[in-house]
């Protein structure tokens, strides 16, 4: 009886000490992602102003800022947005509403499994080969926005098609009782009812965009750039412009990029306070996506 | 009354009788036609754009292979094709981006591992309902931003403990990625876990087994299959990581297995060469396709592996 108790107490003891284990490696990744808040916030709080968010960058770390480059950035997201949102949710509607099983629809599948595994900066490498030169786009917005737009179109599918597929169905048996045709189904209760879905897959996916540095880099964004692309809206008539996407850009990552490479320690704080921008951005959009999340599978019960 | 019942269903089903072909209704038939092909074309533009990075790689890495072999390229130690006598050995590069990741996954494997058994079998629903996205923010963080902390953070804490390590060293890289990609190890390993049947472990339990014998010898050879996956993923990842190894592993091509020494992977220099003003069309133009190609080879040989991995551990419940 006391062998019986004996490896009892062994047992629980083993779990107790793989219990421990498992929290300091779950703290190994929670601590590390503090203590990079916690380095960005100490080097670079104390640099981050209106003056910084409104100059552009500089010789002179004290004077240097970051106007274009988020300038940049916002520009950047609005090409991303318009070419990968539409693309991505139509793509994500044929192939969980239309396709057909056929060797058309496995290679799409197939292809969209793979592109998620591909290195970003291969995404650069194409757009730099296919966009700049082929195409002759030129290394503006516009090139950038495509880049990232590809980048990040396998995300928005993804997410499109898991959000329609939550949704029973009942739904579309009972529009096409009605009489609805299968577009008038997918425009009239498919998408809306997935929008809470789609929405939190897009905007995980632009925040991911934001981050992004390498594929522009390889385009060949500019790492100075001391003016600011065309406004959109002008004085005279047309009073809409869009000379911007033409315009060469910077962004913020590769505007931390360049300050990270410089071995003067001043510029390492302009990097730092550039680099909590970035990460307050990013971590704000991730934050509204689990809300969105959050709420939707509270509200909606099928 | 004698009525056939199921005759007189079958009248009220049948359809009534089919309306006039009017032009309104073949324009909507129509409508519907070019919607579902503008659909087709959108999940096509996926097939392009893998169409397009293929044939790009190709169309400029074969003008870079008609200047310099093959031979050459897989044997020669040395990589400097910006100099004067530029040599073209990807040995180094393949190095750099071989010991990088190696050190990368020696951090994100067994801890991933570890903390996808600790959610999946131990932690209380309530803790791993807060844990688990808070880890997942590890994979939202932008990787300069990584750079940076692996340059600033990573590499003075580290000297510390091994002293005369330089500031640009393959190991605080190494390290710092293999952080970030916990949670893709750690996600997926733990859907992977929570789909494996309960009565699997219940039935461990009752043979007497406790829980972290039951999560070794029952859970993970079940979930292994999705387990492999996520492994195979995170490998990718690390391979394709670029802003990391760019900042904190040095731009030098170094062919050495030691990670304390600078050296630079086939992204780094990538990037290194396209900050730079190359002239489209010029030799080092075309090298940095040949390396992307290297890249993206590497890549594919690791996803394919996945795919059999995954296959061949595949248990069915």
């Amino acid at each position: 009886m006391s062998d019986f108790r004996r490896i009892i107490a062994k047992r629980k003891r083993q779990d107790f000490v793989f219990n421990i284990i498992g929290i300091v490696c779950t703290l190994v990744g929670i601590l590390t992602l503090g203590a990079l808040l916690v380095d960005l916030l100490v080097d670079g709080l104390p640099r981050l102003s209106l003056t910084f968010l409104s100059s552009f960058p500089s010789r002179f770390a004290e004077q240097a800022g970051i106007l274009s480059s988020w300038v940049g950035t916002i520009l950047i997201m609005i090409v991303t947005a318009c070419a990968a949102v539409p693309l991505g949710v139509a793509a994500g509607v044929y192939l969980e509403e239309y396709a057909r099983k056929n060797w058309l629809t496995n290679l799409i599948e197939i292809n969209i499994a793979n592109l998620a595994g591909v290195p970003s900066i291969i995404y650069g490498l194409m757009a730099l080969g296919l966009l700049v030169y082929q195409f002759r786009l030129g290394q503006s917005v516009l090139t950038g926005g495509l880049t990232l737009a590809f980048l990040i179109l396998p995300i928005v599918i993804v997410a499109t098609r898991e959000a329609l597929r939550t949704i029973p169905q009942g739904i579309r048996e009972a529009a096409y009782a009605l009489g609805s045709t299968k577009w008038q189904v997918v425009r009239h209760h498919l998408l809306p009812y997935s929008v809470g879905g789609t929405m939190t897959g897009i905007i995980i996916a632009l925040s991911r965009a934001i981050g992004e540095t390498a594929p522009l880099i390889t385009i060949g964004a500019l790492t100075f750039i001391a003016f600011l692309p065309p406004p959109p809206v002008q004085a005279q008539p047309p009073f809409i412009s869009f000379g911007w996407i033409w315009s060469p850009f910077s962004v913020l990552p590769i505007q931390m990029f360049n300050w990270v490479s410089r071995p003067d320690q001043a510029f390492a704080v302009n990097a730092a306070a550039a680099g909590l921008v970035l990460i307050v951005v990013t971590l704000s959009l991730n934050a509204i996506a689990i809300l969105i999340r959050y709420r939707v599978r509270k509200r909606i019960k099928w | 009354m004698e009525t056939d019942w199921g005759l007189a269903a079958e009248e009220t089903l049948r359809p009534s009788p089919r309306p006039k072909v009017t032009a309104a209704r073949r324009l909507s038939y129509l409508k519907e036609r070019a919607i579902e092909s503008l659909l087709l074309f959108a999940a096509f533009s996926s097939v392009a754009i893998t169409l397009g990075i293929v044939s790009i790689l190709i169309y400029e890495s074969s003008t870079f292979f008609a200047h310099v072999s093959l031979r050459e390229f897989f044997t020669d130690t040395l990589w400097t094709p910006l100099f004067a006598s530029p040599r073209f050995g990807i040995l180094p590069l393949v190095m750099g981006t071989l010991v990088t990741t190696a050190v990368a996954l020696v951090v994100a494997l067994p801890i991933g591992t570890v903390v996808a058994v600790y959610l999946s079998e131990f932690a209380p629903p309530s803790v791993r309902e807060i844990i688990k996205p808070a880890l997942e923010l590890l994979s939202a963080v932008p990787t300069v931003v990584y750079g940076y902390f692996a340059l600033q953070f990573m590499s003075p804490l580290l000297q510390k403990i091994i002293p005369g390590l330089p500031t640009f060293n393959m190991l605080s890289a190494g390290v710092v990625m293999g952080i970030m990609i916990i949670p893709y190890v750690s996600s997926l390993s733990e859907d992977a876990m929570r789909a494996v049947p309960m009565s699997l472990r219940e039935g461990a339990y009752a043979l007497g087994a406790n829980r972290i014998i039951t999560a070794l010898k029952v859970v993970y050879p079940a979930a292994l299959s999705g387990i492999v996956a996520s492994y195979i993923l995170a490998i990718s990842r690390a391979i394709g990581e670029t802003m990391i190894v760019a900042i904190a592993a040095g731009m030098q091509p170094n062919l050495t297995l030691d990670p304390r020494e600078p050296a630079a992977t086939i992204t780094a220099f990538i990037v290194q060469v396209s900050l730079g003003d190359l002239p489209h069309g010029s030799i080092g133009y075309q090298s940095i396709f040949a390396a992307g190609m290297t890249l993206f080879v590497m890549t594919l040989v690791f996803n394919i592996l996945g795919y059999m991995l995954r296959k061949r551990f595949r248990e069915v419940y």
